[in-house]
């Protein structure tokens, strides 16, 4: 399970989420520019320290504001794959893939690598592969360092349509395969319904709209105690 | 040769802070930044002799740390090869750090934050992906420091003076053959040494900063 619920004020943005989730399967988390997706990512991997609230997954406080756990980014076992990838330009792709690996030559190395068709890309510089090759590449990087969780911000919005619906097949691919939780991160809806399996709208810092698991039911929203609203998303709560 | 030297160990010597000073600048916003980006970048606008004074009142025999050193180990520091080196250092240092922080300025934050989320410690991410993108900067620094330095003049004669075989470089040895009359052949001598050695530097640096251009990214 993953558990969240955050108040966390920048400027004149307030974001304030409550939020459970299955830790299993994928998540589709959209809305506009400005809906607080971006600023609820980096708070779960730890890039900006939130206000107030707690975080946790699989049982595990990556933060609580209130027993001041705030687990570094590179300790919360979260990956992230940015819109651009990102790649480290001075490393080829294999080097990359490596870089937080631990399990290099394993079974689990070349099942990312086979899902992702990554194998004629190893010794290429970032520079020379295309957005979809960086992309792929970028998902497989941190793949390999066998997160609990991946966080995906826009990784196909860059790509023109051709790619991008090839990328998103690959990403489901390896999701099923790797059988590694993701959050995906959208603007785009069509994008999430393809991807994913239970999808969570934002508008304003606010979670405003929750669907779990096909066929896509209203997820249960929970009343708690300050009168606050709670989304659950996802089948079996 | 005395030139060379000085200019290399100058580089060498002042190498390491100039790469902590331009990732700092490069990369953090503190309070304070301001003042200190100033006076790192002091030595740019002073002119040199004035440079020269300052670190001879410093360093030379009664200066508050020329006199320490002197009177507790002994070591002197003003008109000798050591106040070459410093006075080469004190003049190339803004290039090289202002080359290394608009390398660092140039580094996307996300890389770091990509490494972290692989688990890499902010050491490992300091030596395996900023150090190596900053190479390039690094290179340029180093090359315009050491080009700076063995051009350098003013403040190498007020603190080392000009004695030859021991302090004279090759633009205090340039100005003294100019002095004397009928030595323009030498002074062509140098003065062609000089523009190879700037040539070879600047040349050197082209070709290796052009192997070292990571940043091409395709869209």
């Amino acid at each position: 399970m993953i558990d969240i619920h955050l108040r966390h004020r920048q400027g004149d943005f307030r974001l304030d989420v409550d939020l459970s989730l299955p830790a299993n399967g994928s998540t589709g988390l959209s809305g506009r520019s400005g809906s607080g997706k971006a600023t609820l990512f980096s708070c779960l991997a730890g890039h900006i320290t939130p206000t107030k609230g707690c975080i946790e997954l699989w049982g595990r406080p990556l933060f609580n504001s209130e027993t001041g756990v705030n687990v570094p980014a590179a300790r919360r076992g979260i990956g992230v794959v940015f819109q651009e990838g990102l790649l480290f330009p001075h490393m080829n792709v294999e080097r990359n893939l490596a870089y937080g690996a631990s399990n290099r030559g394993t079974d689990f190395w070349y099942e990312v690598i086979d899902a992702l068709d990554l194998s004629h890309l190893l010794s290429a510089r970032p520079g020379r592969l295309s957005g979809g090759e960086r992309q792929r590449a970028a998902i497989a990087r941190a793949l390999m360092a066998r997160p609990a969780l991946l966080l995906l911000d826009e990784p196909v919005s860059a790509l023109d349509p051709g790619l991008k619906a090839r990328t998103l097949d690959l990403i489901v691919r390896v999701q099923e395969r790797t059988q590694v939780p993701m959050i995906f991160i959208s603007h785009a809806p069509e994008e999430v319904r393809r991807l994913c399996d239970r999808t969570v709208t934002m508008s304003d810092g606010q979670i405003v709209e929750a669907f779990g698991e096909s066929p896509r039911a209203p997820c249960q929203l929970v009343t708690v105690d300050q009168g606050d609203a709670r989304w659950r998303a996802g089948g079996g709560l | 040769m005395l030139s060379l030297r000085s200019s290399a160990s100058a580089v060498l010597w002042s190498l390491p802070l100039a790469i902590g000073l331009g990732w700092l600048l490069g990369s953090r916003r503190f309070p304070g930044h301001a003042m200190l980006n100033a006076v790192v970048h002091m030595p740019l606008v002073l002119p040199p002799v004035v440079l020269g004074y300052l670190l001879l009142l410093l360093l030379g025999r009664n200066g508050p740390i020329g006199g320490p050193l002197n009177e507790l180990f002994g070591i002197r520091i003003a008109f000798t090869s050591t106040a070459v080196v410093i006075a080469c250092a004190v003049v190339g240092f803004p290039l090289m750090v202002r080359a290394i922080r608009q390398s660092a300025e140039a580094i996307d934050p996300r890389y770091a934050r990509a490494a972290r989320s692989l688990g890499a410690s902010e050491i490992r991410i300091f030596a395996t992906i900023t150090l190596p993108l900053m190479a390039p900067g690094i290179l340029t620094g180093i090359t315009l420091a050491f080009a700076r330095a063995v051009g350098e003049f003013g403040a190498t004669i007020t603190l080392a003076g000009n004695i030859p075989g021991r302090t004279q470089t090759l633009p205090l040895a340039l100005f003294t053959v100019t002095q004397s009359p009928g030595s323009d052949a030498a002074a062509m001598r140098l003065c062609l040494l000089s523009l190879a050695l700037a040539g070879a530097a600047l040349l050197a640096s082209e070709a290796v900063s052009q192997r070292m251009n990571f940043r091409e990214v395709r869209a």
